[in-house]
């Protein structure tokens, strides 16, 4: 298990350094220069040269992304050009909401996709089957800005039911919070519910056709034990690696939830960002994601080795 | 020879058809027979003549899409159309299986105690430790070495043959009278299989299982079994002794099995298995003619006219009996 | 050495085989729901294509006088917006930007996905180098691709459909490759190489016909979620721009006045779903017919 998790340890590594190269070439090639970013009202040739000495525009690439590389490891991701505010800080405002938004988000794909998926394989061929999969379908089909707008209208205008935007901090008042972020949360969960649905569906239709299953049924045991104790967890493996290719559904997607339901979070910030041209922000946030990316794939990978053991032995297996 | 006493399982007139999208397939035709504890019965055919289908129907294994009718009792319980939570106390318990794949029929998530533990837990009273325990000694009893550190190990853990043998601890959890073993050893390296058998033949006689063999390889049942019987397209062809359908088998079919046919071009080869020329037939009901005749030598009007029966019509289980209108050693007789 | 020369009658080549083909036809035929999804689809490329002619009027054209009419008003079949503009033909217009950016999209994964997938699955010394890459382009969600990219070159529909393209390709790699490792160690290709057919004609007589079948199954799938993106980016602004229609500026300048004109939120998100839904019964058909034992 120790080489496994080495070797994948090492893949992330890698995988890192490349994300920042990307991120560190991709600002390379921002249109203008950033030392007139920078240098705002003054056009004078000496100051410009002089911000260009102070921002190390003049030393070599390799050098420049040496000082990008040790900075971000200190935390110093540059300061907003609109705010002045560090990025750091900003990304700091920002990161929890999204993170909470992205976890309720999830429990609402596991438990949904992995409960319509078990019924669904169980009950093969009956209405309860059927319906699953047209549930499915239907969450794979619908964008879930659009659920979100639709929710808004009818559920948080319309019915009164639930605050239509805004944000309450978890430590201030935690009904609050989770009544701000049930609908958000809803809505950027049931499209990752489709996923996670389909392939626990078929995970557990191919662990229920397997071997073991029947020398489960011949010791006597209840089909509850059956079901969830050898089939599910059987499949568990692979809806834990579909819940890790998702993330990058669940990154996109609560930048928008939080857009339509005007969360303060990382998302905001982004697009923000993006119309205001800050540079800095951008770079920031695009490297803490792919960061954060690609953790959470070494995570994932961690709880995959922990649920089959095959994995632990086998070493280097993709 | 080791059998002794009432049957302990008995199966009469066993009938499984299974419902499929081009309708009804007949897969066991009016099967019986008896086991005895302590007796090893084979019964062998080629795959889809319906032996594996007649092991899972003892203990109601099968699939909702089959339907099955006629007698299997476990001493004087029946069990056909017995409700699911009385047959789920009888398996495990009474009834025990051991699966041809040891490396697909163990669950690779869980260590291999856990699941000898399983089985033992759904049976019996016993506590987390007094399982653990009990399956240590089971390991032991089966011939896994250090027992005690094997217990915490995962299946891939184990080489095919090890694996069987703690299928067969986990079979025997609970110590069950009946214990049906579907081509045990068929999936395991030829080194590997006699010393699995000789632990199952050995087994049965010190506990008293009464061991239903289900294989297509008739090395393992001159190995091990008291008695045989042959099946052919869901029926029984023949039945006898192991000892006496060897010397003198009279089912065509059976002379297949064993070789002994003299077709031209081919050389028999003793004790292995022959090709028959044709398949084994997909029926959708059971014909009133020898199911055997179109691949039979010695097939005539007769055979495609009517059914055979079992001959000599005898109760007792040893006799050596035979569904032929034409039996081997009647046409040697009438040859010389 | 030529590998034409060399290669004596391949060994029996199960999937390319027309039979098996065609078989996959019939069964597609038999499916309901796939002929549904089918139907939609054909539809929607239809009404697209022929947008300019179908639609009552120029899908910028404002009408002042007749702002928020609700749907049915004669002369507005589907309402008009804020504006006045004819909600019809905007959907018209915005569909076919829509359909513009999926295929554009999954042109981009294909074109680059294949070979990757291709090379990846059958030279082992290069699959390292590709899944590092693969794993890069996933650590890179495509909302943030788009990010990147509208802050580099400025937002457009080009942009959109590069940025959707791009995210698509790992997956369109991963595909390719599991089937080509899998083809790779069959009976038939190991006796196309032991007859001494070189590798790139194995790759393209026998590996890649047979991977096929994954490759539009995964397309069909890629589509409708490359049609879903485009709607998300364009919403944020980061996609095609205003005054150009598209089903996700719709819904953003819906969002402001929804509560007023519901139909004008409802309406676009009903036909992205449509055609989204459309494209993944006509795949999840597509896949029953082509391999009847997977099942979705």
């Amino acid at each position: 298990m120790r080489s496994y998790l080495l070797h994948r340890l090492w893949q992330s590594a890698v995988t890192l350094v490349l994300a920042t190269i990307v991120v560190f070439l991709g600002v390379r090639a921002l249109p203008g220069d950033p030392a007139l970013a920078f240098a705002g009202e003054e056009r004078d040739p000496a100051s410009l040269a002089a911000i260009r000495e102070r921002l190390g525009l003049n030393d070599s690439l390799v050098v420049q992304y040496g000082k990008f590389v040790l900075g971000a490891l200190r935390g110093d991701l540059g300061t907003s050009t609109r705010t002045g505010i560090p990025v750091s800080t900003m990304i700091g405002t920002g990161l929890p909401v999204t993170i909470e938004l992205s976890l309720l988000a999830l429990l609402v794909a596991i438990v949904l996709g992995v409960t319509t998926g078990v019924v669904a394989a169980v009950r093969r061929g009956r209405p309860a089957e059927w319906f699953a999969n047209a549930l499915a379908l239907l969450g794979l089909s619908v964008p879930n800005f659009w659920l979100g707008l639709i929710a808004i209208l009818y559920l948080a205008v319309g019915l009164g039911l639930f605050p239509a935007s805004g944000f309450v901090p978890f430590g201030e008042d935690p009904v609050a919070n989770l009544h701000h972020l049930v609908l958000p949360a809803l809505v950027l969960g049931t499209g990752i519910a489709a996923i996670v649905m389909r392939q626990t569906r078929s995970a557990m239709l191919e662990s229920l056709g397997a071997d073991y299953i029947r020398t489960a049924r011949a010791k006597g045991a209840s089909p509850r034990a059956v079901i969830g104790r050898h089939a599910l967890r059987n499949s568990l493996v692979v809806v834990v690696t579909v819940v890790g290719l998702q993330l990058g559904i669940l990154i996109s997607g609560a930048v928008v939830t939080e857009r339509i339901f005007g969360l303060p979070g990382f998302g905001k910030m982004t697009i923000d960002a993006v119309f205001q041209r800050d540079y800095p922000v951008i770079q920031g946030v695009v490297l803490v994601t792919a960061a954060a990316y690609i953790l959470i794939n070494f995570l994932v990978d961690v709880a995959y080795s922990l649920i089959d053991p095959r994995i632990r032995v086998a070493g280097g297996q993709s | 020879m080791t059998a002794q006493g009432e049957p302990v399982l008995t199966v009469r007139d066993l009938r499984v058809t299974f419902r499929t999208d081009d309708g009804p397939v007949s897969a066991v035709d009016s099967v019986s027979f008896d086991v005895r504890p302590g007796e090893v019965l084979a019964v062998v055919g080629e795959s889809g003549c319906g032996k594996s289908v007649t092991a899972m129907s003892i203990a109601g294994l099968l699939p909702p899409s089959a339907t099955v009718t006629g007698s299997v009792r476990l001493r004087d319980q029946e069990l056909v159309g017995a409700p699911e939570p009385t047959l789920r106390r009888v398996r495990g318990a009474e009834v025990a299986y051991v699966f041809q794949e040891p490396m697909t029929s163990l669950n690779p998530v869980f260590t291999v105690g856990s699941q000898i533990t399983e089985t033992l837990r759904i049976h019996q009273k016993l506590s987390r430790k007094q399982a653990l325990a009990r399956a240590v000694e089971l390991l032991a009893l089966v011939g896994i070495p250090s027992p005690a550190s094997r217990v915490g190990a995962y299946p891939h853990q184990f080489s095919g043959g090890m694996r069987q043998r703690v299928m067969i601890a986990m079979a025997l959890a609970c110590d069950p009278a009946v214990l049906v073993a579907d081509e045990p050893t068929t999936a395991l390296d030829v080194t590997v299989q006699a010393a699995v058998l000789d632990l199952l033949r050995d087994l049965g006689t010190r506990l008293g299982t009464a061991i239903v063999l289900i294989t297509h390889d008739l090395g393992v049942v001159a190995d091990i079994a008291d008695r045989v019987l042959v099946m052919y397209a869901g029926r029984v062809v023949e039945t006898g002794p192991t000892q006496e359908l060897f010397d003198a088998p009279r089912h065509h079919y059976t002379l297949g099995l064993l070789g002994a046919v003299p077709t031209a071009g081919r050389r028999a080869a003793g004790g292995r298995l022959q090709e028959i020329p044709g398949l084994v037939p997909v029926l959708h009901e059971q014909p009133d003619a020898c199911t055997f005749a179109e691949r039979c030598p010695a097939a005539d009007e007769q055979c495609r006219a009517g059914a055979p029966a079992l001959e000599p019509r005898d109760t007792d289980p040893t006799t050596h009996r035979a569904a032929c209108w034409h039996p081997a050693d009647a046409l040697l007789t009438k040859g010389r | 050495m030529t590998a034409t020369e060399i290669v004596t009658p391949p060994a029996p080549d199960p999937g390319a085989t027309p039979p098996r083909r065609r078989a996959a036809l019939r069964r597609l035929r038999r499916s309901p729901l796939g002929i549904a999804g089918f139907a939609v689809l054909a539809v929607a490329v239809l009404a697209s294509v022929l947008a300019p002619v179908l639609a009552p009027y120029s899908p910028a054209q404002v009408h002042f006088d007749a702002p928020f009419q609700i749907p049915g008003t004669v002369g507005f079949a589907l309402g008009t917006d804020d504006l006045g503009r004819d909600v019809l033909s905007r959907i018209l217009f915005g569909l076919r930007a829509s359909l513009e950016v999926g295929v554009l999209a999954v042109a981009l994964a294909l074109v680059v996905g294949v070979p990757l997938g291709l090379a990846a699955g059958y030279f082992r010394a290069l699959d390292a180098v590709i899944s590092r890459f693969t794993d890069l382009m996933l650590a890179f969600p495509f909302l943030l691709l788009a990010v990147g990219l509208a802050a580099i070159r400025g937002p457009s529909l080009g942009n959109a459909a590069l940025a959707l393209g791009i995210s698509q390709i790992p997956g369109m790699i991963r595909v390719v490759r599991s089937e080509t490792f899998r083809l790779k160690n069959l009976d038939f290709v190991a006796a196309s190489l032991v007859d001494g057919a070189s590798d790139v004609w194995v790759l393209g007589r026998h590996v890649l016909p047979n991977a096929l079948s994954a490759v539009i199954v995964q397309a069909t799938v890629a589509i409708p979620q490359a049609i879903i993106g485009e709607s998300v980016l364009s919403f944020l602004g980061l996609g095609i721009q205003p005054p150009d229609p598209s089903l996700g500026t719709m819904l953003a300048d819906a969002q402001q006045y929804a509560a007023q004109a519901p139909w004008t939120a409802v309406v676009p998100g009903l036909a992205i779903m449509l055609v989204a839904l459309a494209f993944n019964l006509f795949g999840d058909a597509l896949r029953d017919a082509l391999d009847p034992r997977s099942s979705r």
